[in-house]
């Protein structure tokens, strides 16, 4: 029972981490249909700057609130360097074939992966002590780590937080629009390209988000971002490229097999994810709650 | 009269001639180094060659190609450490042959969808493929890969010098396997068949009025394909004397498009001048630098925004305005 338990919340931690970066890049691809390769990179310089900045503060001696409030700065960080992307680097890209679209954020991929080993160097990032300073609690008959608690809340506040600003706000049904009907909403007065802008850098600021509370925990590390990516694949494959509710079902998904596979059955833990990725792109191209 | 009917292939030959004397001549020309850079860049060309039937002529992007790329470098890793195989030709017959295979059970399910979802697909699945390397290390040898010993060629035993073996006998062994893969190539794109690919490519509802059987044609390419990627894999084992996971990452599928894109994909040798130039351009920024992703990243953005037909569409522009002038 107690097993059950703590398996099950570790899969909610690792679904929680997995919707921030799939719903970002799924977010991205709904309003310009477009697939960022380089989407795991964002989520790495988020967990590299909170890493980096928490331990130069603690290494200065900022006591712990301080530590705290410095977590953002990674998810901060990530949306100025998507902010800084999308007009420069991508905007020529929609009217192009999508080969040209996955080859250049396939090449933005390789830059920002190297601009990391450029700025920190090959050694792992981390910022432990915000992790020690949570402590641990008893639940039951377990004890589990509070931050992990932590990041589960801030995965499903996240989630009610996106929900609730794309289909209860005014910018929400602008981004939509713009979604389902670019031409369209840009004849209606809607200026698409600040809508791209700010879609772009919300979905950047997510990913970035996920490497940021991920990093207290463990270290931020070379090809962090890389396998992040190919996850964060899987999760919006079985979910529905562009769709939110499926970026949290797949995730939720995603983090209970992988979690069940990590004790059940290992060699082939990564292997069941692709498979059913595969599977249900077989059965339902568009995914679960896609729109084909 | 004569003349004239014969330009296209007096044209032709005008530059094959010189590419096929300078290959033949080349390990005696230049060092052992050079000759195994070009020695790589021939062996993916013959990938991307085969990667390309399906990009420039079928209109669909694989990322996945690193699945048959590493499927035919791992047959050949256990057919030396299971079969205790040395001889090259049954390596190429097993790679080709399990290469062939898996692109029939992949392409079966991908050639279902076009454009991002085929993208997709097929880069999930070559994935399957990756971790069941990475995490069955017990038969794998995980990320240290499988060791591969210098093959027999033809019967005839290896040069005990390794580095020799490499750049004399083993290199005119590939170019000749090289030169019927892109003959081979040319028959196939310059067939009913390859002219039925490009019609799908261009418009699928007026080839399917037409009666050609799309899905059928795309899963025949896929397996063409699948069945380059695997031969090269083959080639490419002995000459790293290691199967790693790294050919099995969608990574190095990546690289395979970025060869394509180099090279330009709209041409029939821009896929094998992609892998040369790809290849020599990796190995001199791998050695001036260790942020040679970083380089190469910043060509591959820089080559989609200027050049997006690659090396062969700017040749063909810069010989159409050399023409314009006289």
């Amino acid at each position: 029972m107690e097993f059950l338990f703590i398996h099950g919340l570790n899969a909610l931690l690792y679904s929680s981490v997995l919707f921030l970066i799939a719903g970002g890049l799924s977010l991205i691809y709904g309003v310009m249909r477009i697939l960022n390769l380089a989407h795991g990179s964002l989520y790495a310089i988020g967990a590299y700057v909170t890493a980096w900045s928490i331990g130069a503060a603690a290494a200065a001696g900022a006591p712990n609130a301080v530590l705290l409030l410095l977590l953002p700065a990674g998810a901060i960080a990530a949306a100025a360097v998507g902010a800084v992307l999308e007009p420069t680097l991508l905007r020529p890209f929609y009217k192009r074939p999508e080969e040209y679209q996955l080859l250049v954020t396939f090449g933005l991929l390789m830059i920002l992966e190297d601009m990391l080993h450029v700025i920190w160097g090959p050694n792992p990032l981390s910022a432990g002590t915000v992790y020690q300073y949570f402590g641990s609690v008893t639940i039951g008959p377990a004890r589990y780590p509070t931050y992990n608690l932590a990041v589960i809340v801030v995965g499903i506040i996240a989630a009610l937080f996106l929900w609730a600003f794309i289909y209860r706000t005014r910018f929400g049904v602008v981004l939509r629009a713009t979604s389902q009907n670019m031409r369209m909403a840009s004849a209606l007065g809607v200026n698409v390209n600040r809508i791209y802008i700010q879609a772009f850098t919300i979905g950047c600021f997510m990913a970035g988000l996920g490497g940021a509370i991920v990093v207290p925990g463990q270290s931020a590390v070379l090809g962090m971002g890389v396998d992040a990516l190919i996850l964060a694949f899987v999760v919006v494959v079985i979910g529905g490229l562009g769709s939110l509710e499926g970026a949290f079902a797949g995730a939720l998904i995603v983090g209970f097999v992988r979690e069940a596979g990590v004790a059940l059955f290992p060699e082939v833990e990564l292997a069941v994810l692709y498979l059913i990725a595969a599977i249900v792109l077989f059965v339902r191209p568009a995914g679960l709650f896609g729109r084909a | 009269m004569t003349m004239e009917k014969h330009r296209p292939l007096l044209r032709t030959l005008a530059w094959v001639i010189p590419v096929a004397i300078a290959l033949l001549a080349a390990p005696h020309v230049v060092g052992p180094f050079q000759t195994l850079t070009l020695l790589y860049g021939l062996v993916f060309g013959i990938a991307v060659l085969g990667f390309n039937l399906l990009l420039g002529y079928t209109g669909l992007l694989s990322f996945g190609h690193s699945a048959y790329f590493g499927a035919g470098a791992y047959t050949v890793a256990f057919m030396v450490k299971y079969f205790k195989v040395a001889s090259m030709e049954l390596f190429l017959a097993g790679s080709v042959l399990i290469s062939v295979i898996i692109s029939l059970l992949f392409g079966v399910v991908c050639v279902r969808y076009t454009r991002i979802f085929f993208g997709i697909l097929t880069l999930a699945l070559s994935q399957v493929l990756w971790s069941l390397a990475f995490k069955f290390f017990w038969v794998t040898g995980g990320t240290d890969g499988l060791r591969v010993p210098t093959p027999s060629l033809l019967g005839a035993a290896p040069l005990a010098d390794k580095m020799e073996f490499l750049a004399f006998q083993y290199y005119y062994y590939v170019l000749a396997v090289f030169t019927v893969c892109v003959i081979i190539m040319w028959v196939i794109v310059h067939s009913p068949f390859g002219k039925a690919l490009q019609a799908i490519r261009d418009n699928e509802t007026r080839a399917e009025f037409i009666g050609i059987r799309i899905r059928r044609y795309r899963l025949i390419a896929f397996v063409v394909s699948g069945a380059f990627a695997g031969l090269a894999g083959a080639l490419w084992a002995p000459l790293n004397g290691l199967a790693t996971p790294d050919v099995l990452v969608w990574t190095f599928s990546g690289e395979i498009v970025f060869m394509a894109v180099l090279g330009g994909f709209n041409s029939f040798i821009g896929p094998i001048v992609g892998a040369v130039a790809f290849t020599y351009l990796k190995t001199y920024a791998v050695g001036f630098t260790v942020y040679w992703q970083l380089l190469l990243g910043t060509v591959l953005v820089v080559l989609v925004l200027a050049l997006p037909k690659g090396i062969m569409g700017m040749v063909e522009l810069v010989i159409a305005r050399v023409r314009r002038l006289r």
